[in-house]
């Protein structure tokens, strides 16, 4: 199923090939349904959000249940909303990579910020 | 992305194909965002950082955003679960927005995307509702005592002081109260950059005005860019041009606020 033909930009740019908005794609039907089950479970996480948040549980279990919960909560939204699970897997990895900075330097951060609380 | 291998020239990046399988507007948008989530990552970093700095002094945000319109007394979070609500519901058109376009389906785009301007202007308006709560503060405000300590008051329990140190709250009443109370050093009502009677750290307030005002600014221009593009559906643009890949980048955009938001509202709110 080579598009190549179709890979010939028409509005003096160049496309992918079978996500190209310029092939006649095959339109699913189902997407709609995906769409809303993605919308329930965006919505119940949120609700048990604000639900877990006056359970008087460790505070510590609690502020990382809130992490788990809000990273799961992206992954919907990245994966599903803004069709990154449809993109490439080098595509994937160029946008998700340098998140690892991040990361790195949440880490630094936060050991700052606590030795700084140390010091007084 | 079943057949991407079935394309594959001999290398992908020699030229005459996408080696991405993108479309150039839709990878500068995502490299955009890559970008700007970065800046909200920052903010969100430093804000971390300076709780962990002052964790003694840092009020607990589920006694500071405590307001509901027509509701007397505290709902602490419902009104930004409800706001986290709204935010998730217009990225929910948004996306059918989308998928009305993938569909061809101009009508459909046009319903879905003005939803979606509607949800925005809400959001933005709750912004607002809960930033002018915000600075105006409660009736009597916190007063900052003799010795330095910060006792805060509650409109709903009159007469009593809450004295905040280490996440432990004192209550002192009557008499006493009013003994301190009228030794104070000054009373602060509400919220600006310089103090705040929410905790006793300027920070607190600057980092709820930068973050979320950084946030509704970005919610702002998507609502801006979103009455453009349909504008723009509405005069049949995308309809003449065969795609509503514009729909797609401008979704991009607005699933982007959307996921800053569950970040801040986590950060900002709950933890």
């Amino acid at each position: 199923m080579s598009n190549d033909m179709h890979n010939q930009p028409k509005h003096g740019y160049y496309t992918g090939d079978i996500h190209n908005q310029f092939v006649e794609e095959h339109y699913d039907p189902k997407s709609k349904k995906i769409i809303w089950r993605t919308f329930w479970i965006l919505l119940i996480a949120t609700i048990v959000e604000v639900a877990i948040a006056f359970i008087p549980v460790h505070k510590e279990i609690l502020q990382w249940t809130f992490v788990a919960l809000t990273i799961f909560k992206s992954a919907y939204i990245v994966g599903v909303f803004m069709h990154l699970g449809k993109e490439k897997k080098s595509m994937q990895y160029s946008i998700l990579l340098p998140f690892v900075l991040i990361v790195y330097l949440i880490v630094l951060c936060l050991i700052e910020g606590m030795y700084l609380h140390n010091i007084g | 992305m079943s057949t991407t291998t079935e394309v594959k020239p001999k290398s992908i990046w020699s030229g005459g194909f996408s080696p991405f399988n993108i479309s150039w507007g839709k990878m500068f948008m995502w490299f955009f965002l890559v970008s700007d989530a970065f800046t909200f990552s920052s903010l969100l970093v430093a804000y971390g950082t300076m709780r962990h700095r002052f964790t003694d002094i840092w009020p607990a945000p589920g006694d500071v955003f405590t307001h509901f319109p027509f509701i007397h007394g505290h709902v602490p979070l419902a009104y930004v679960g409800l706001m986290t609500f709204i935010l998730i519901m217009s990225s929910v058109t948004m996306v059918l927005a989308v998928d009305a376009g993938h569909a061809r389906n101009n009508k459909s785009v046009a319903t879905w995307l003005g939803l979606t301007i509607i949800g925005g202007l809400m959001f933005v308006g709750s912004q607002a509702w809960e930033w002018y709560h915000f600075i105006k503060g409660s009736e009597e405000g916190t007063y900052i005592l003799a010795d330095g300590r910060f006792a805060r008051t509650d409109e709903y329990e009159p007469g009593k002081l809450f004295i905040w140190h280490d996440h432990h709250k004192t209550v002192i009443e009557g008499a006493e109260a009013e003994k301190l109370k009228a030794s104070a050093v000054k009373n602060i009502k509400g919220a600006n950059l310089i103090e705040n009677e929410y905790g006793n750290t300027p920070l607190f307030a600057n980092f709820f005005f930068f973050i979320t005002g950084f946030h509704g600014f970005h919610v702002f221009s998507g609502v801006v860019i979103n009455i453009i593009i349909f504008f723009n559906v509405l005069g049949g643009v995308y309809k003449r041009r065969g795609h509503y890949e514009q729909v797609e980048k401008v979704g991009l955009y607005w699933h982007f606020v959307d996921l800053v938001w569950v970040f801040v509202f986590t950060f900002f709110y709950l933890v």
